[in-house]
């Protein structure tokens, strides 16, 4: 083991560091350590998906003919469509909307630039529930538009259905732009302004501007956020399955609950791994060699143009349109149905401990994965060109797999641990707890780490990518260490970006579903259990208290995020980089 | 109140608690049934006994979980619905065997395992949810796949563990051939793709969507109670519910139950709280809570399910048709049953 990490710390760009000065010796044995750290997180992230392949071996693969006869192709065309519809609707609702609220100045604009975060605070398969029950042929909104067209009964009137997959990719695209919006928008920020500038000189329209300067040069963000967005849709399954959208992964708990077929479930899961890491290695190798990075003269954030006469009340209901389908008008229907319950039955008493648990757990993966997302991101400049961005790879296949299936893959790994832990406490101690890992909190923390890594690790990426390679490089020629690198030159350069991804790992923490169900201890419920526990009895509206306390701590970071991020964006980050 | 919240929080994080060492009594239960519909029983159980009932509810995974707990596994108790997953726990050799004169005395024997690893605690009735115009009275299920329901069936997805077990109940009858003209007949006969829950059924009949389906027995009481709320009582209400039955034979149940599990630290009072669970005030409660038939002869029903009319159990082992659930799956995904 130590050889190999040996082997990653040799690897430093441009060559070893200079072999005389202590500072070069201390470089050097930072970059032991980093490389061994890095082969630790490695290792952590992949054991679940090698306790997968190892259940998938023990399968005899008999589930192969059937799926290719009965289930793939129908599968597999409902996927790709789903994937196709979700990813047009994010990239041009997203990267739309960060453009609206950075090259645009108009009243309400801090508001809407909040406000378009809101949607990913919900669980996708309550945004189902809520929108079944509003656009049902009995819901409210059908009866009044019967009421108006003059039709007295349902039948009368038959609209499209919502249980369909056009249904489930618009549901599903409104809620998930915010996936594709955050770094797009923390991108358009530090973006330097003389391209942008340069282009509208030359008289081009805004529209160009954005479609032919703005979007191209945002496509880290852009790819980024999407392949984000696009495995949520992909691992989805509670919006998809009450959708009635039959996806692979929909699939995949079929063969697994149905059948007892754990290997042939993952299996599945596997294959859909590989294929969504091969996608994603495509759109890098087409991307690769094309400069993203600004320059390391000083630059200023591009001034936004102030909009007149009715171009304000435009923009502003141009941007509210994504506000209202993935959030108001959903969050509405769920505020109006927890005023009915709390009226009816008094607040649950058990919703405060539910919110410490949340916050708890949410809070300190948060934290770990913030700071972990940076280091990764930052390993192929800093510890080895060859194998950094191999660790940024491995770190963030947790994301690409569905949460139940990762927490089953997560469950022989943590007894592995228990088994190791317990056996050198009794050693040591004379005696050990009965469960460290699975049971306990640590287990739910640690899902959520493998699960949520990808997040930071590629915002942070999106964000280095603007950071001219010139200035770490040349840090480290000048002898500075890595992590004295990182502290000096990276960080200072990238922490909207890390901040970005840290809000959104705690969001998808806060609202994290199969792991959490599975993995937590004895007594404790969080807000996503607790909401979860209602709906799946059929009582989804007494649980939509804790939904909007879900969407109450969601908001806590974009408040944050408001106070923090967005005035430094637009100032203290050009004050430092001059 | 948040401090002790997040020192509890901690606690566990750090896994400081040792469990089972507590001086009262405790029993640990895991559950893939919701916290609301086992709570009020959980609750007299600790109120009548003192005992501690600590609880998390797990859904899928649930036997994958205490199988990588292994050994030191804190599970007492393992409780579950549809008697696939019941007996799934047992082949994975999650149970142990219980012997209990009380167990034994009030679940009769096809509602238990012979060797006493599982144990059905109340039942659910597979029932036709119909447009209150529908004429007849009852109806078989094989009926349902009539050409004269043709674009008035609403289902939901094939592969929920619910529709599964029936049509597992429909291979054991009549075999593979028929079972696939069956579903094909039924899928021809669907007014929309199989989506939603059981309520979905009743929403979709008031609406007009279609004029038949399939729906669990206590979502009709669960609905018309109003405990779901005054929308889903009109749904409840809009639709008359019949008692169907094999052709020849009776209504397909299934059923929640409990296994005491392998490894429990605390056997003992994990059949102390089955135990309890059949007893006439517990099965009493999964009638009046949940709507659920119970399982011991002579307990209460609830109004709202005998209005449903009489109960007659199709002969079938409930055992034959969780081993048949692995055909009916790969069966549905042939006919294209959810596409």
């Amino acid at each position: 083991m130590s050889g190999a990490s040996a082997a990653i710390a040799a690897d430093t760009p441009h060559g070893a560091a200079p072999a005389a000065g202590q500072s070069s010796r201390r470089a050097r044995r930072a970059s032991f350590a980093w490389g061994f750290g890095a082969l630790a997180l490695a290792l952590l992230v992949l054991s679940p998906v090698v306790s997968l392949v190892i259940a998938a071996a023990q399968g005899s693969g008999e589930l192969w003919p059937h799926l290719l006869a009965h289930v793939l192709p129908q599968a597999m065309r409902e996927t790709a469509l789903l994937l196709a519809g979700v990813g047009l609707l994010v990239v041009g609702l997203g990267a739309g909307a960060a453009w609206l609220v950075t090259a645009y100045e108009f009243p309400g604009r801090r508001w809407l630039e909040a406000g378009l975060l809101l949607p990913m605070a919900v669980p996708t398969y309550i945004v189902a529930y809520a929108y079944l029950d509003l656009m049902h042929p009995i819901g409210p909104v059908q009866t009044a538009l019967r009421g108006v067209l003059g039709y007295a009964r349902p039948r009368d009137l038959v609209l499209p259905d919502l249980r369909s997959l056009p249904g489930c990719i618009l549901l599903l695209g409104f809620v998930l732009y915010p996936y594709v919006y955050l770094p797009t928008r923390a991108l358009f920020l530090m973006q330097a302004a003389n391209l942008v500038e340069a282009a509208r000189m030359l008289g081009r329209s805004p529209a160009s501007v954005f479609l032919r300067v703005a979007l191209p040069m945002a496509r880290p963000a852009i790819a980024l956020g999407a392949s984000l967005a696009l495995m949520e849709a992909l691992n989805d399954i509670g919006a998809a399955e009450f959708l009635g959208v039959r996806t692979l992964t929909v699939q995949v708990y079929a063969t697994w609950v149905n059948r007892s077929d754990l290997a042939g479930a993952a299996q599945i899961a596997l294959v859909m791994l590989v294929a969504v890491a091969a996608l994603v290695a495509v759109e890098r190798r087409a991307r690769r060699g094309r400069g993203f990075a600004g320059t390391a003269q000083r630059s200023r954030a591009m001034a936004r143009t102030p909009l007149r006469g009715w171009a304000p009340a435009g923009a502003m209901a141009l941007g509210l349109v994504p506000v209202a389908i993935g959030f108001l008008i959903p969050a509405s229907y769920l505020a109006q149905a927890a005023a009915t319950r709390i009226a009816r039955t008094g607040f649950p008493e058990t919703i405060l401990p539910e919110i410490g648990n949340t916050l708890l757990y949410a809070g300190l993966a948060t934290a770990i994965a913030a700071l972990l997302g940076v280091l990764v991101a930052c390993a192929p400049r800093l510890v080895s060109e060859r194998f950094g961005p191999a660790l940024i790879r491995v770190a963030s296949l947790g994301y690409a797999l569905p949460g139940a299936i990762l927490a089953i893959g997560l469950l022989g790994p943590l007894a592995l641990a228990d088994t190791a832990v317990s056996a050198a406490l009794q050693a040591t101690l004379g005696s050990a707890p009965a469960l460290i890992g699975l049971g306990t909190g640590s287990a739910l923390v640690i899902a959520y780490l493998i699960r949520f890594l990808a997040v930071s690790v590629g915002t942070c990426e999106a964000g280095l990518a603007r950071v001219p390679p010139s200035l770490p490089d040349a840090a480290r020629m000048l002898g500075r260490g890595p992590t004295a690198t990182l502290r000096h030159v990276q960080l200072p350069l990238t922490w909207p970006a890390a901040l970005s991804g840290a809000l959104l790992v705690f969001v998808d923490c806060v609202k994290e579903l199969p792991a959490t169900l599975l993995l937590r201890p004895l007594n404790v419920e969080t807000l996503a259990t607790h909401l979860y526990g209602e709906a799946a009895r059929g009582t989804y509206e007494d649980g939509t208290i804790a939904a909007l306390l879900i969407v109450a701590v969601g908001l806590i970071p974009v408040a944050i995020l408001l106070r923090l991020g967005a005035p430094h964006a637009d100032g203290r980050a050009n004050r430092r980089e001059s | 109140m948040i401090g002790r919240v997040e020192m509890f929080g901690l606690a566990s994080l750090l896994a400081i608690v040792p469990l089972g060492a507590a001086t009262a009594a405790e029993v640990n239960l895991y559950t893939t049934r919701e916290p609301g519909l086992i709570k009020p029983l959980l609750d007299a159980y600790t109120a009548k006994s003192g005992v501690t009932v600590n609880t998390v509810f797990v859904e899928k995974g649930l036997a994958e979980r205490v199988a990588a707990e292994g050994a030191r596994a804190q599970a007492d108790v393992l409780m579950t619905v549809d008697i696939g997953n019941l007996i799934d726990l047992v082949d994975r050799g999650l149970a142990q065997p219980v012997r209990s004169t009380i167990l034994e005395a009030a679940i009769p024997a096809p509602l238990r395992d012979a060797d006493g690893r599982w144990f059905a605690l109340s039942m659910r009735a597979r029932v036709v949810y119909a447009d209150k115009t529908m004429p007849q009275k009852s109806i078989a299920y094989e009926e349902l796949a009539d050409p004269k329901w043709k674009g008035k069936l609403c289902l939901r997805s094939g592969q929920h563990p619910y529709n599964t077990a029936l049509i597992a109940h429909h291979l054991v009858k009549h075999g593979p051939e028929k079972t696939e003209a069956w579903l094909t007949g039924l899928k021809a006969n669907l007014a929309r793709k199989p989506a939603g829950g059981d309520r979905d059924v009743a929403r979709d009949i008031l609406a007009g969507t279609c004029e038949i389906g399939l729906g669990n027995s206590y979502y009709v009481g669960l609905m018309r109670s109003g405990r779901g709320g005054p929308d889903q009582q009109k749904w409840g209400d809009a639709i008359t519910v019949a008692m169907p039955t094999f052709q020849g034979g009776g209504t397909h149940v299934n059923v929640s139950g409990a296994v005491v599990a392998k490894n429990a630290p605390n056997r003992e009072e994990a059949v102390k709280l089955l135990e309890y669970l059949v007893s006439d005030a517990a099965q009493g409660l999964y009638a009046k809570a949940d709507y659920e038939y119970p399982v011991k002869a002579g307990a209460p029903v609830d109004p709202l399910l005998t209005a449903l009319g009489p109960l007659v159990i199709d002969p079938v082992p409930l055992a034959d048709i969780a081993r048949s659930r692995k055909a009916a799956s790969l069966l549905l995904d042939k006919v294209g049953f959810d596409n």
